[in-house]
C-alpha cells in the first residue's frame, strides 16, 4: 500500500496536533502511562475520552471505515501516539479494548458481529475484557475447564475465569471454553463473545496483596449464551485463542497498529527517584549513585529493547513471539526495581507516620512478584523464547493426543 | 545487528563479513597473537578500502560515512570485527581522527587522507597508571617553554601505542586540559609493549620525560580540550559496546548449535528446560545489549542525551557480554576451559571491553551523579 492515497503525514500531524490542543484533556507530559485515573465503576472518564477522539476522526485509525475507523496505515496511529504523549490516553480502550480482543473480532467475526460491536468500542461506548486464565491453571491456557454446552441456539456456560482487568466496569468479554470433551484439549474450544452484566454471570473483584481491586474473578452458573455469540468455529477456538495472543503480544511488545500512546518511562521518574534517595540520606553515598544509575541503565536499556522488538517483529527479522523478550526484561528488572527502591527507601518503607506514602515502596516489594506472574509468567517466556524464537524442542506435554477428558488434573 | 539498515548500510555489512571471513579466519587470528604488531598493515589497508577508517572524517577532508551518520556506520565496522576477534586498531584510530577533524589545525588535519587510506595508524594517550578514565584523573603535565611544551607524565594501555604514526595525548597546563597529536618518532619517548588479558590487541605504556614539542603539536585551544576529551571516551564506549555485542552474538550462536548438537542421557542439551531458561536469559541479555548498543550510535550521531545512552550501553553490554559468554563456557563443559577452544579468545577480548574505559560500576556511578548534582 502507497501513502500516497492518503493524507500528507506532515499534513495530518499538523492537523492532529491543532486538533489536540482544542479539544483533549491535557496532563503531566513526564507521566504518560499515569493517565487513567479513572476510579468510578464504569471507566467513564476512559468513554468521554475515546468519544472525543472519535468525534474528532482521530478514534480506531488502523480500523477499516466500514466500522467506523479510519482506514488509516500504521504510521498514522504512530502520529497520533507522538502527539497524544501530552494528553490523557483512554488506556482501557487502547487496551484490550481496541487492541487484543477488538482485532480478534475483526479477524474471525461474521459481518454481522463486526457491524454490531467494532463501531461501538471504536465510539467509547463498550469496553471489552479477555475471559482466558481460570483458577485452575493460568499458563496452560488450552487446559480450560469451563464447560458450555450446547441446547439448541444457547450454550450454557458453566465454570469461573480469573485475572480479567476491570472485569466488573466493561462490557464484553472474550471467553474461551470448552465444547467437546471427547478430543485433545486444543480441538475442543470454543470462543464466545460475552455479555458481562448477564444472568446467570457473577464478577467479584479479587483485592491483591497491595490493597488493589482491579481484578476480577467471574463464576458462570447456567448462563445463556446465543450460539450466534460463537467467535469463529465450534471447536476451532483454539485458532481464536492463538490469534488473541498473537496481538497480545503485539500490544504490549509495541507493534499493534491498534493501540493508543506509548509506554516512555519519563523524566519525572528520574526525578523522584533522586528526590526518594536524597530524601533518605543517599547524597554524596557511592552506592547510592550506583543503585540510582542502575535503575536509569534499566529504563535506558528497556526503552531501546521496547522500540527493537518493535521495529523487529514488524520487519519480519523477528517472530511473533518476541514479544516474550520485552515481557522477560519488565518481569526482571521489576524485580530489580522493586528491590533498589526498598534499599534507597531504608526503614521509611517499613514503619512510616500516618498520613505519609513512604510505605509504598515496601507495599510494592511485598507485591514484587506479580511482576513475573500477570500477563504470562516469566517462566512462559522462557519457555517461547528457547522454543519460538531459538528453535529448541519443546517441553514434554502429558496431555497431548488423548481426550482431555482423560488428562490427570489437580485436585 | 540493527534491524532498519539501509540498503547501503546492509551491502557495508555483508561485504564486510565476508571479507573478515575469508581474509581473516579464525586461524590468521590465532596466527597474529605471537606477532608484536598483532594485525598486518595490508591487511588493514584492505579494511581502509571498505570506509573502517573515514566514517568520521568530513568528506571535505577525505573522509565521509554512508548515512549522514558517522557513528552508526561506524558501528557496523565494530560488531562485525568483534564477531569474528578481528584485529587492527579501529578504535583509537576512529576516536582521534573524529577529533582531529572537529578540532584540528589545518596541518594537523592534512593527515587525515593517509588515516583514510589506511596508512596512518593513531593512538590515543589517555589513561595513567594512577588514575581511572576519567578526565579529572588526567595528571601528564605540559609546561610551556620557548617555543612550545614539555610533556611529563606516563600513559598506560595506550592501544596501538607501538604500532601508532601519530599519538594523541591529553594533558594538564595551568589554563586546563590540553591535547597534542605527536609524531611517534618524536625524540626522548619512551614506548614499553605491555602484556593483556586480550591476545589480539596490543598496548604500551608511554612515558614522557620532559619530552619538547611544538606548539604546532596543541589540537584544538589550549585549556580547551574538554569536550574533544568527553567525546572520545562517548566513542570509545560506543565502539567497544558493539564490539562486544558482536562477540557475544557470534559466541551465542554457536553455542546454540552446540546445544542442538551434543546429546548427553540420549537428549540434546537443548532439549532440557533448566538449559533452555538459560538461553533464553542468554537471548534477553544479548539483545537488550544489541538494542542499547544502538541507542548509543544513534546518541552520538543525534546528541540527544549522549552521555546517558552511552553510559547506559557500556554498563549493560560490559556486564552482560562476559556473563553471556561465561554461561556459554558452562554450557560447553569442560572443553569450554580449554586452550583449545575459541570460546576464550572471545571472553579475553570481552572482558577487557568491559573494563577499559570504567568498570559497570563506575559507569553507574557516573549514570547516578546526578543523585549529588
Amino acid at each position: 500500500m502507497t501513502t500516497t492515497e492518503f493524507e500528507d503525514l506532515d499534513i495530518y500531524r499538523e492537523r492532529t496536533r491543532t486538533w489536540m490542543a482544542e479539544n483533549m484533556p491535557r496532563r503531566d507530559p513526564d507521566n504518560p502511562w499515569d493517565a487513567v485515573n479513572d476510579d468510578d465503576d464504569r471507566g467513564t472518564r476512559n468513554r468521554q475520552i475515546q468519544r472525543t477522539l472519535y468525534d474528532g476522526g482521530f478514534a480506531g485509525v488502523c480500523y477499516p471505515t466500514e466500522y467506523g475507523g479510519q482506514g488509516l496505515p500504521i504510521e498514522y496511529q504512530r502520529v497520533i501516539d507522538d502527539e497524544i504523549v501530552h494528553y490523557d490516553v483512554p488506556l482501557l480502550f487502547s487496551l484490550p479494548t481496541l487492541s487484543i480482543t477488538g482485532p480478534t473480532v475483526l479477524e474471525f467475526g461474521t459481518e454481522e458481529q463486526k457491524q454490531r460491536y467494532i463501531p461501538a468500542w471504536i465510539r467509547g461506548d463498550e469496553l471489552w475484557v479477555q475471559f482466558m486464565s481460570e483458577p485452575s491453571g493460568g499458563s496452560d491456557m488450552a487446559g480450560a475447564l469451563t464447560r458450555a454446552d450446547r441446547d439448541g441456539d444457547l450454550f450454557m456456560l458453566n465454570g469461573s475465569k480469573v485475572w480479567s482487568t476491570y472485569a466488573y466496569r466493561s462490557d464484553y468479554a472474550l471467553l474461551l471454553a470448552r465444547t467437546n470433551w471427547d478430543v485433545p484439549k486444543h480441538r475442543g474450544l470454543t470462543m464466545f463473545i460475552v455479555p458481562i452484566h448477564h444472568p446467570g454471570i457473577e464478577v467479584t473483584q479479587i483485592k491483591m496483596v497491595d490493597g488493589t481491586v482491579e481484578f476480577c474473578q467471574e463464576y458462570f452458573d447456567d448462563a445463556e449464551i446465543p450460539a450466534e455469540n460463537v467467535l469463529g468455529e465450534v471447536d476451532d477456538g483454539w485458532t481464536v485463542a492463538s490469534r488473541l495472543l498473537f496481538h497480545e503480544r503485539a500490544a504490549v511488545g509495541g507493534s499493534s497498529p491498534y493501540t493508543i500512546g506509548r509506554y516512555r518511562r519519563g523524566a519525572a521518574g528520574r526525578r523522584e527517584l533522586v528526590d526518594l534517595a536524597r530524601r533518605n540520606g543517599w547524597a554524596g553515598d557511592p552506592q547510592g549513585r550506583q543503585m540510582v544509575g542502575r535503575i536509569e541503565e534499566l529504563n535506558t536499556v528497556q526503552q531501546e529493547l521496547i522500540e527493537r522488538v518493535r521495529v523487529g517483529i514488524g520487519s519480519g527479522y523477528f517472530p511473533g513471539p518476541a514479544g516474550s523478550i520485552v515481557r522477560l526484561f519488565s518481569g526482571v528488572s521489576e524485580v530489580e526495581r522493586a528491590n533498589i527502591a526498598l534499599e534507597l527507601n531504608r526503614d521509611s518503607a517499613l514503619v512510616w507516620d500516618t498520613g505519609e506514602s513512604t510505605g509504598q515502596a515496601g507495599i510494592e516489594y511485598v507485591q514484587r512478584q506479580a511482576r513475573c506472574l500477570g500477563g504470562g509468567s516469566t517462566e512462559m517466556a522462557r519457555n517461547l523464547i528457547s522454543e519460538r524464537i531459538l528453535g529448541m524442542p519443546r517441553e514434554y506435554a502429558a496431555d497431548r493426543d488423548i481426550a482431555f477428558r482423560d488428562v490427570p488434573r489437580s485436585g | 545487528m540493527r534491524l532498519d539498515l539501509s540498503d547501503d548500510q546492509q551491502l557495508l555489512q555483508e561485504t564486510v563479513r565476508r571479507f573478515v571471513e575469508s581474509e581473516m579466519p579464525i586461524e590468521s587470528v590465532r596466527g597474529l597473537y605471537d606477532d608484536p604488531d598483532g594485525f598486518d598493515s595490508g591487511w588493514w589497508k584492505r579494511g581502509a578500502e571498505l570506509g573502517w577508517t573515514s566514517f568520521l572524517i568530513p568528506e571535505a577532508l577525505g573522509g565521509g560515512s554512508l548515512s549522514g551518520d558517522g557513528p552508526v556506520d561506524l558501528a557496523i565496522i565494530a560488531e562485525e570485527l568483534g564477531r569474528t576477534l578481528a584485529p587492527g586498531p579501529l578504535l583509537p584510530t576512529n576516536v582521534v581522527a573524529e577529533t582531529i577533524g572537529r578540532s584540528g589545525s589545518a596541518t594537523q588535519q592534512a593527515l587525515l587522507a593517509d588515516v583514510v587510506a589506511g596508512e596512518l595508524i593513531l593512538a590515543w594517550a589517555f589513561c595513567e597508571p594512577e588514575g581511572s578514565w576519567s578526565p579529572d584523573d588526567v595528571q601528564l603535565t605540559a609546561t610551556g617553554t620557548a617555543d612550545g611544551y614539555s610533556l611529563m607524565g606516563t600513559k598506560t594501555a595506550v592501544e596501538a601505542g607501538a604500532q601508532a604514526d601519530h599519538i594523541l595525548v591529553s594533558a594538564r597546563t595551568p589554563e586546563g586540559l590540553t591535547q597534542f597529536l605527536i609524531p611517534a618518532s618524536t625524540p626522548g619517548l619512551v614506548v614499553t609493549p605491555q602484556e593483556s588479558l586480550d591476545l589480539g590487541r596490543r598496548f604500551a605504556a608511554i612515558r614522557f620525560d620532559s619530552i619538547e614539542v611544538s606548539a604546532e603539536t596543541v589540537v584544538g585551544t589550549v585549556g580547551g580540550a574538554a569536550a574533544d576529551i568527553d567525546r572520545q571516551l562517548m566513542m570509545a564506549m560506543m565502539i567497544q559496546s558493539f564490539d562486544s555485542a558482536g562477540a557475544a552474538a557470534r559466541v551465542f550462536e554457536f553455542t546454540v548449535e552446540y546445544a542442538f548438537d551434543r546429546y548427553s542421557f540420549g537428549r540434546p542439551l537443548a532439549s532440557y528446560q533448566a538449559l533452555k531458561h538459560r538461553f533464553a536469559d542468554m537471548k534477553l541479555w544479548l539483545e537488550a545489549g544489541h538494542a542499547v548498543s544502538d541507542g548509543a550510535a544513534d546518541a552520538l550521531a543525534d546528541g540527544v542525551e549522549t552521555a546517558h545512552r552511552v553510559l547506559a550501553a557500556s554498563a549493560w553490554v560490559g556486564d552482560h557480554a562476559v556473563e553471556i559468554m561465561q554461561d556459554c563456557v558452562q554450557m560447553h563443559g569442560g572443553i569450554g576451559v580449554t586452550w583449545e577452544h575459541d570460546i576464550h579468545l572471545y571472553l579475553r577480548r570481552a572482558t577487557v571491553n568491559r573494563g577499559l574505559f570504567g568498570t559497570p560500576t563506575e559507569l553507574r556511578d557516573r549514570l547516578g551523579a546526578v543523585l549529588d548534582a
